[in-house]
């Protein structure tokens, strides 16, 4: 019988309560092997080497401050490994994006397999990082919504499929908050990609 | 849980404090400021007001978590219940919107360019959205609520037909609040642009809250009674 993968998680976590939280949560699952915890960032690689983590599950408020912005390069000897953020505070959402899933405090076991599951999935195939800005091809797509047309014209206008158009416009309400094609056409205007004579 | 929520023995002026949003649940109950040091409890009886759905409901706008259990939703006055929401749909028409509207108005007459007409039009469109849904409400789903309880003949209706129609609201709102926070240029009159936004996130709330009440409390009241009239 195949062997289940099991990925090896490290908790880096101050207080022994929500470390043996996270432990008893995910100790019965075929998923994930608990293998250790760090209460604070002290020789953290060196401390962390010899855990060989795949996820590292990490409270974002026990990283310095000015160090906050750069989470992946205080891991870049672990660049195989997932990170994940763990918030029972406020995080500004800056700092929240650059960690490949987010575990709230009131989140219920299932959630928080599927978040550590799908962040390993996350950082393998994150070629680039996660930017807020439109790409060009999502600006594109973007000006066809502005004008009204529907996916499929969308679609053949761009000569891509209907499934990438749904794709592109996930992105672009992901980065942009807007939901409504009348929204998505005042964002538009006002960053220039089309003018206003363009539509009626 | 139960044990943090709002008794009837607690003063109103200490539950206002203790939350200002609650404000906005007194007139829908008739009751005006000035009521001294008296309890949820006088109040309620001086104004005749149903106790327990005055606590519920004060209690769901206040604590995020809460939801009544069945057994206590069966004790509502459904008809109660109704002139509460009707009360909360008047609110938002000709309060909450009209103020949202004119706080719009004053903000794009402090700035200039073509696409202060178009966020006209998307308040206008969205509007109309929100007034159209809660027509619905007021035409369809409280009539036949009312004719359910006169024991009178309904067709074919029933109360899971009324989808929960609120997504739609809620995220033009928010794209309403993306726009303003992130995109309008930043010369746009800072002033009315953060007070608009003020009432756009009271408003949310207040929406938020709205459905909460007919999701969870409104729809499960109307379905013990649908059990009821259906086993004749």
């Amino acid at each position: 019988m195949m062997q289940n993968k099991q990925y090896r998680v490290v908790v880096i976590e101050p207080s022994p309560i929500i470390i043996s939280g996270i432990k008893h949560l995910i100790e019965n699952s075929k998923d994930f092997l608990y293998v250790g915890s760090i209460a604070d960032m002290e020789f953290l690689i060196q401390r962390l080497t010899p855990l060989r983590p795949e996820i590292i599950i990490i409270n974002p408020s026990i990283i310095d401050f000015h160090k906050r912005s750069s989470v992946h390069s205080l891991f870049q000897n672990f660049s195989d490994a997932s990170i994940v953020a763990l918030c029972y505070n406020f995080i500004d959402s800056n700092i929240l994006k650059q960690f490949d899933g987010i575990i709230e405090i009131n989140d219920e076991k299932l959630k928080i397999e599927n978040t550590l599951i799908n962040s390993v999935n996350k950082n393998k195939n994150s070629e680039t990082p996660d930017s807020s800005e439109l790409s060009d091809r999502e600006k594109e797509i973007l000006i066809s919504i502005a004008k009204g047309f529907q996916n499929k014209e969308i679609a053949d206008i761009h000569n891509i499929s209907i499934h990438t158009v749904i794709s592109h416009r996930k992105n672009i309400t992901r980065k942009t908050g807007i939901k409504s094609v009348s929204g998505l056409t005042i964002y538009a205007l006002l960053n220039n990609l089309i003018n206003q004579n363009e539509f009626s | 849980m139960n044990h943090y929520l709002f008794s009837s023995n607690m003063k109103l002026a200490d539950i206002i404090m203790s939350n200002y949003r609650l404000l906005s649940v007194l007139s829908r109950f008739n009751i005006n400021l000035g009521f001294g040091d008296k309890t949820i409890n006088e109040i309620c009886e001086q104004k005749h007001i149903s106790e327990d759905l005055f606590l519920m409901i004060c209690n769901v706008y206040n604590f995020k978590d809460y939801l009544p259990t069945i057994e206590e939703i069966k004790t509502i006055e459904i008809n109660e219940l109704i002139s509460f929401l009707k009360k909360s749909h008047n609110l938002f028409i000709n309060q909450d919107i009209k103020e949202i509207e004119n706080s719009l108005n004053k903000m794009c007459s402090c700035c200039s360019g073509n696409h202060l007409s178009l966020l006209m039009k998307f308040f206008e469109d969205y509007k109309k959205e929100v007034i159209n849904h809660l027509n619905y409400e007021e035409t369809v789903v409280f009539p036949y609520i009312d004719s359910l309880t006169k024991n009178k003949e309904v067709n074919n209706y029933h109360i899971n037909q009324f989808e929960e129609n609120h997504t739609n609201i809620e995220d033009k709102l928010s794209d309403l609040k993306n726009i303003i926070i992130k995109y309008l240029p930043e010369i746009c009159s800072p002033e009315q642009r953060t007070m608009l936004l003020q009432r756009l996130f009271l408003f949310q709330e207040e929406l938020f809250t709205h459905s909460i009440i007919e999701d969870k409390i409104l729809i499960p009241l109307v379905e013990e009674i649908e059990k009821g009239y259906d086993a004749k």
